[in-house]
């Protein structure tokens, strides 16, 4: 009876992900309407599940990959890799009115290079505050909670060390987690209601993978304007990280 | 037919990445510098042209507009292979600068957006999603396509 159905789930890991995702859906959407009488979004209930599944992951399996760690679900890594993560945010764009973009896009670029500066000079102030003073240690943990794909292409870049390049992804990992969780929470606050403000909000949030999971949770059709900016955050803080901002603490603190 | 929308954002995605690639070795910097974005934009001027053309059939903005309704899905599933347990077990570092980046952020994308809200340069907040529809699925298609 086991292989009967262990068979066909293991060959067809994509499928598998598929409908394993669809369920996990249509649970959020009726939780989301008869628990929390639609005050909730469906989808922001399935992207906690799906940090919680990640946790349960890690935790059976002690790796890295969250849920997709576990063979049966192997196909979610491909399925949410960065892959169709990136393709679907483009077929998104087909939903902008570019009127609406072009209102913005100065805004966009200001909320980037904020949304830059302002994590790194957090996350330098905390791991200072914490007693670290070498400049390469403070430049890679800043750059960390720019996002976790810019903390260790800058730490490559200066030369730090493997420790603390994982504690500058854990802080971008962390980032990322929070700005899915609380973005529909702090929607509201944010004044996140219209094309412009998830421009800015793409900026300054930056971490694509939070900013589009956020919105996503928060409005639908909210996300290709956000995930506009929010795509150019990770190339713009490669280029400052191991530069300027690089340059900027050495001189402060080297 | 369908496969000429899901060609056409394929062809945008591989040019606007190679685009990024082209942009991050010339300014010599190791990640791609905005592909996804220029992907976008490539997507929205070609998708405009075909139209102004009449080239974009009903079933080609399909192919388009498929993906565009997988984008939560693939984001769930995205959710689901996070390392949550990294996040759950780094130390105070990790934790303080993280959601100190993050709420210094939220304060300002709020001041930012309630200072373009009163000048106006934000449009007007977007109407509720009042049942289980899915917005996507009137996007697009639409014959008012701005």
């Amino acid at each position: 009876m086991n292989a009967f159905f262990e068979k066909p789930i293991l060959d067809n890991p994509l499928i598998v992900a598929f409908a394993f995702v669809g369920a996990v859906i249509w649970i959020s959407n009726f939780l989301a309407r008869h628990l929390t009488g639609g005050r909730v979004a469906g989808s922001a209930i399935a992207v906690l599940a799906g940090l919680a599944l990640a946790y349960y992951g890690g935790v059976v399996t002690g790796k890295a990959k969250g849920l997709a760690d576990i063979a049966q679900f192997g196909g979610l890594a491909l399925m949410g890799g960065a892959m169709m993560r990136d393709f679907t945010i483009v077929a998104t764009a087909s939903e902008v009115h570019v009127d609406e973009a072009k209102k913005a896009g100065w805004l966009g670029f200001l909320a980037l290079v904020l949304g830059t500066i302002v994590p790194f000079v957090v996350g330098v102030g905390v791991a200072y505050a914490y007693g670290l003073r070498d400049p390469v240690t403070l430049t890679t943990i800043g750059a960390g909670a720019v996002t976790y794909i810019v903390g260790p292409i800058t730490g490559a870049a200066i030369g730090a060390s493997s420790d603390v390049m994982a504690l500058s992804i854990a802080t971008g990992v962390v980032k990322a987690i929070l700005v899915m969780v609380f973005t529909p929470v702090l929607a509201r606050f944010m004044r996140l209601n219209n094309p412009q403000a998830a421009m800015v909000f793409g900026g300054l949030a930056g971490t694509v993978s939070g900013v589009s999971a956020g919105l996503a949770a928060t409005d639908r059709r909210l996300v290709p304007y956000g995930a506009l900016v929010a795509t150019f955050h990770t190339g713009f803080g490669c280029l400052l990280g191991p530069s300027i901002l690089f340059l900027a603490v050495k001189a402060l603190f080297g | 037919m369908v496969i000429f929308g899901t060609a056409l954002l394929a062809a945008c995605y591989l040019a606007g990445v190679a685009v990024g690639e082209g942009i991050a070795a010339l300014i010599g910097v190791k990640a791609n510098v905005g592909g996804v974005g220029i992907a976008m934009l490539l997507l929205i001027a070609a998708q405009h042209f075909l139209q102004k053309h009449g080239l974009f059939a009903v079933d080609t903005a399909k192919g388009v507009t498929f993906w565009a309704m997988m984008y939560i899905p693939v984001v769930i599933a995205m959710a689901a292979t996070q390392n949550v347990i990294v996040a759950a077990k780094s130390g105070p570092i990790a934790l303080l600068s993280a959601a100190g980046a993050f709420a210094a952020c939220v304060f300002l994308i709020s001041a930012i957006n309630r200072v373009i809200e009163r000048r106006h340069i934000a449009s007007a907040a977007l109407a509720p999603i009042t049942d289980d529809h899915d917005p996507a699925s009137d996007l697009s298609v639409a014959p008012d396509h701005r």
